[in-house]
This record gives structure tokens, C-alpha cells and sequence, in this order.
């Protein structure tokens, strides 16, 4: 029986995070997934927000964008297109990624750039939102 | 007979050819090791992606997603990728050597890259769109071309897609590599990971069935145009590495004859020299010997 889960995160630009971890809660489409080991084998969107994976009573934040999970009894893999640890976010480039965003927004865009663009300024706000949590 | 003034004009201007030569090697190495690592670092998630893909199209019966759908093919597009600029050795003509096999009623192409674009155009073959990608290929890029198609599919205007593109084996080697991109019907391993190493899946026992949430159509409706989007991205990424290579052995080879070059113009320059220095000896003592 498996006490742990291997969750695997991974982006185009590298392996996030890989790990055995007891617990991990996401934002799925149809709202927050908490998921334990053995858990039934599901295949969902992931919605851009915080995974909290819990190992041995220590909580690890990570802020992620939109993307896609898979789960079974012994592995959680996620693919998606950001993923960052909390403590590695820097609160100035995505407060400044946000405004260079928002500034490209105001103008003319084409469909293709309009959809980067509001992909950058998702993900910063992520990042914003998630570091503000861990503020507190 | 050419006189050494000659000779040494010609050095001079093959000195010229070996310097511009020498630097566009240094700057294809530098570019090929950052093109090279892009490529090889999102196998990692071609990988993962393809292993759900594959998982999501075995297990899903009774499922039909429109992009899946495999016709009769009566009409095929070619997505050709090529370079931006020549001075690459045969990476181009290699690729365009395997385009010429196809049949030119039955094949519509779209083009990467503007060698593909001029290719197209002098061979007066089909031309349904031109793409252009940068040095760095970015997702949108990938993503505008991999919609085009999607959508020529979807209107039943091609029965296939298949790529055809320089894979990147090493430094050395490019192999002209067609790869079926639509219909996915035929998902496997070999196809949906760029040049990723087949391996075992490590997912659950193969009596797990998946439950979709919130449904099958939602989920494959989102995760096949993004693992379309993403196939198109990578083999983009891996043109670049193969241009930045080949284009770097193809430079170090027109370096190294341009140094043989110098090399045997200069014993000849010396010979012509030798030769001169001695016919003019020869004819002041003659001139002596008449005189004295």
C-alpha cells in the first residue's frame, strides 16, 4: 500500500518539482482537489493558482499556470505551462511583468499576441496572488 | 603564367573568405549550444504529454474527437520546415529532395522558414501559407501554424498532415524526418515525443480507467490542439538546433579549405618568387660576362 504519492510537475522549460509527497491539493476545473495516496485514477484540467504538496507535516507552495493533471494511485503528474515555488518568487519582476502586460493589453493586438500577452499577465498575477498569501 | 602580384591578390581575398567563414562558425557554435539545450529541455514534458495522450487515447473507447478522425486521404498537406538563411551545408536541399518525391496534385504545403517559401514557389508546387519563426521559435509561433492546419483539417480541405523537417540527431548528422501530425488517431510513442527516447509507461497498472472531469470532450478537447501546438513548438525548436549545426560543420569546412587554399598559393607564390629572384641573377651575370 502506498503511503506516498510521486508528484510530478513539469513545464516546457524544465522539471519542476519531483518528489514523493503525503498530500497535495489543486485547483481543478470543477474546483479544489485535495488527493491523497491510492486516490482513483482521474484525468482533469488544471486551473492556473497555488498546489500545496504536503510531506512529513512541512508544506511546499508552488504557483502554477493552466494546464493538464493525471492521477493514480501512486503518482500525481502535472503538466503545465509555469510552475514556480513560492519562496523563489520575485516579487518585482511579476509586479513589473504585470504592468509591461497590462501596457501591451491597452493597445492594438493581434489575436496570436493578444493570447501570449494575457498569458503573461495570468501568470504574474498568479505568482502576485500566491506571494501575497504567504505574506501574511 | 600568373605573376606574383596576382598570387598575392588571390591570397589576400581567400584570407577574407576564411575570416568571415571562422565567424560565422564562432556564432553558429554559440547559437547552436543555446538551440540545443532548448530543444532537449522540454523533452521532459513531450514526454509526460505524450504518455497522457497516449494513456487518454487507449483508454477513452467509444470516443471520437474530430481531429482524430482518419479519412481516405485524397488531399495531404506538408508542413515543410527549413531555414531562414542558406550557408548550411545540405540541410535544405536535403529536405526539399524528399519534398520533390511527392506527388505535386495531391499535396497542399505550408511553409516554415523562407528557403521552404522559395522552394515552394520556384517548383510552382501548392502553397496554402508562408510562416516565419525566429532565431528563439516561440510557443506562439508554433501555436499560429499548428491552428492553420487544424483548422485546413477540420474543413475537410486535407485528409493529413504530416511534418517534414530536419531532425536533429547530432552535431553531425540531420536526418530529412517526416512525422504524421494529423489525425491523431494514430498515436504512439514514436510520434508525439520529438526524437524522445521510447520508454516503458510508468503509470498505473493497465487495468486503471480513467475517470474525466468534468468530461472525456473537454479534457482531449483541450489536450489535443495544446499537444498539437506543442509537437509543432518542438520540432521548431529542433530545425533551429539542426540549422545552428549544420550551418557550424558546414563553416568549419569552407574555414579549413580556405586555409589548404592559402597554404598551396603561398608554396606557389614562393616558387614564382624563387624563379624570379634566379632569372634575374642569371641575367645580370650574362650581362656582366657580354660586358666584360
Amino acid at each position: 500500500m502506498a503511503a506516498t504519492l510521486k508528484l510530478e510537475i513539469v513545464t516546457p522549460e524544465a522539471k519542476t518539482f519531483a518528489d514523493d509527497v503525503d498530500m497535495v491539493t489543486l485547483t481543478g476545473i470543477d474546483g479544489e482537489m485535495g488527493i491523497y495516496p491510492d486516490h482513483m485514477p482521474v484525468m482533469t484540467q488544471l486551473v492556473g493558482g497555488e498546489i500545496i504538496a504536503r510531506k512529513g507535516g512541512e508544506n511546499i507552495f508552488l504557483a502554477v499556470g493552466d494546464g493538464f493533471v493525471q492521477i493514480t494511485a501512486q503518482r500525481v503528474a502535472i503538466l503545465t505551462d509555469m510552475a514556480i515555488r513560492a519562496e523563489n518568487i520575485d516579487e518585482a519582476a511579476a509586479e513589473q511583468a504585470k504592468r509591461t502586460a497590462e501596457a501591451r493589453l491597452a493597445q492594438k493586438l493581434g489575436d496570436e499576441e493578444a493570447a501570449t500577452v494575457q498569458a503573461a499577465l495570468a501568470h504574474a498575477v498568479i505568482q502576485l496572488q500566491v506571494k501575497h498569501r504567504h505574506k501574511k | 603564367m600568373p605573376s606574383t602580384r596576382d598570387i598575392r591578390r588571390r591570397i589576400k581575398s581567400v584570407k577574407n573568405t576564411a575570416q568571415i567563414t571562422k565567424a560565422m562558425q564562432m556564432v553558429a557554435a554559440a547559437k547552436m549550444r543555446k538551440a540545443q539545450s532548448a530543444a532537449i529541455i522540454g523533452r521532459p514534458y513531450a514526454q509526460l504529454l505524450n504518455e497522457i495522450m497516449a494513456e487518454a487515447a487507449t483508454r477513452t473507447v467509444g470516443f471520437d474527437h474530430p481531429l482524430m478522425q482518419s479519412r481516405p486521404v485524397a488531399k495531404r498537406a506538408v508542413i515543410l520546415v527549413s531555414t531562414d538563411r542558406g550557408l548550411c551545408g545540405g540541410l535544405n536541399s536535403n529536405i526539399f529532395r524528399e519534398a520533390m518525391k511527392l506527388d505535386p496534385a495531391a499535396t497542399v504545403f505550408i511553409t516554415a522558414g523562407k528557403k521552404a517559401a522559395q522552394f515552394v514557389r520556384r517548383t510552382k508546387r501548392q502553397l496554402a501559407a508562408e510562416f516565419a519563426y525566429k532565431d528563439t521559435p516561440d510557443f506562439a509561433e508554433a501555436r499560429a501554424i499548428s491552428k492553420f492546419v487544424q483548422q485546413l483539417f477540420l474543413k475537410g480541405e486535407v485528409d493529413a498532415v504530416d511534418i517534414l523537417f530536419p531532425r536533429f540527431i547530432n552535431t553531425l548528422t540531420q536526418a530529412p524526418t517526416t512525422v504524421p501530425f494529423l489525425p491523431i488517431g494514430k498515436i504512439s510513442a514514436a510520434t508525439a515525443g520529438v526524437n524522445s527516447p521510447a520508454q516503458e509507461l510508468p503509470a498505473g497498472s493497465p487495468t486503471d480507467v480513467f475517470d474525466f472531469e468534468p468530461d472525456e470532450e473537454t479534457v482531449l478537447g483541450e489536450l489535443l490542439p495544446h499537444s498539437l501546438n506543442f509537437q509543432m513548438h518542438q520540432i521548431l525548436l529542433e530545425t533551429k538546433a539542426s540549422e545552428q549545426s549544420a550551418r557550424m560543420v558546414a563553416m568549419k569546412s569552407a574555414t579549413d579549405n580556405a586555409k589548404e587554399i592559402i597554404k598551396s598559393l603561398t608554396l606557389e607564390y614562393n616558387k614564382l618568387r624563387q624563379a624570379n629572384i634566379t632569372k634575374e641573377l642569371l641575367e645580370i651575370t650574362t650581362a656582366q660576362m657580354a660586358v666584360g
